[in-house]
């Protein structure tokens, strides 16, 4: 927290299959008391397209943060995290999975493979409102993402 | 079945050297129910004893969270968390961050390192009571952390 009192907006990679969650995790995100810039793509490749800034994200800015479903076409969430965490460019960008699993094998599984939080999607909206604007809070208030651009050069 | 059910506790290895820090630390937690930060370990060396159960840890919990300053003698917490991550047993329980520092190569290392969450101390009490509330909220509430029991 260089500065104490002016929050930094971290713009958020949005990685999630289900076109009703999106819309309720926007609509949540737009909700919350700070302003985040979310991006959204809809598969574990088009992730990793837009991560490595390759063909029509060519020019997409890197996040500062990755919220990442597990069951998704293509290639699944613990795909993309292994494939994260083996880049070293992409490797130290916070990877927190959004899932509606709560099983304790997929927990146990993500924290091994790198990723810094578990989030279980509350069934309830008003609940993923509450939850989001408590995730937003953490990370643009208590905890720092790495700046991207020093990221890039190491 | 989610956030109804999820009970708020959770036991807090803090490794720190600075006593004053880790005062502060439970006092701005005092108040916060369901929270144990009773390991505050001053090393890192001491540390990875805590986590291994070695010698006078033997019967030590296996904590949900660590909180891990950076500069600290004999082992510093790049190295703890290092070794933690290069440790089987070890590697899934988060590890946040909470230092003075605020360089950015200190926040991009210990990412590249594994830590899930870099906090920089504030300087203010107040401050300081509410980054802790917020961050227990966070960690209990928020996230779901990998069950302890082995």
């Amino acid at each position: 927290m260089a500065d104490e009192h002016i929050p930094q907006p971290i713009e958020i990679l949005l990685v999630d299959d289900n076109d009703d969650d999106i819309v309720l995790l926007t609509e949540s995100f737009a909700d919350s008391r700070f302003l985040n810039i979310l991006q959204v793509v809809h598969d574990g490749e088009e992730a990793l397209e837009y991560l490595r800034q390759e063909g029509r994200y060519h020019s997409a800015k890197p996040p500062g943060l990755v919220l990442l479903d597990i069951n998704m076409p293509r290639m699944n969430g613990f795909e993309v995290l292994q494939a994260m965490k083996s880049d070293p460019i992409l490797r130290t960008l916070p990877v927190v999975m959004l899932t509606t699993s709560t099983r304790d094998e997929d927990i146990a599984r993500s924290y091994a493979g790198g990723a810094c939080s578990f989030v279980s999607k509350p069934v309830s909206f008003e609940k993923l409102k509450e939850v989001i604007k408590q995730f937003t809070l953490y990370w643009t208030l208590v905890s720092v993402v790495p700046q991207a651009r020093l990221a890039e050069g190491l | 079945m989610t956030h109804e059910n999820h009970k708020p506790s959770l036991d807090i290895l803090v490794v720190d050297d600075n006593e004053d820090d880790v005062l502060l630390l439970q006092e701005s937690l005092r108040d916060e129910p369901g929270v144990n930060l009773l390991h505050a370990v001053r090393d890192g060396e001491e540390a990875m004893s805590f986590l291994r159960r070695q010698g006078i840890y033997a019967a030590a919990p296996r904590p949900g969270l660590v909180l891990l300053d950076i500069n600290m003698p004999k082992k510093n917490g790049f190295e703890v968390l290092s070794e933690m991550k290069d440790d089987p047993q070890l590697r899934g329980i988060p590890v946040v961050m909470l230092t003075t520092s605020n360089r950015d190569t200190d926040i991009l290392n210990a990412y590249d390192c594994g830590a899930c969450s870099f906090v920089t101390k504030p300087v203010s009490f107040d401050r300081l009571k509410m980054i802790a509330g917020h961050l227990v909220c966070y960690w209990t509430i928020v996230v779901r952390i990998p069950k302890t029991e082995e």
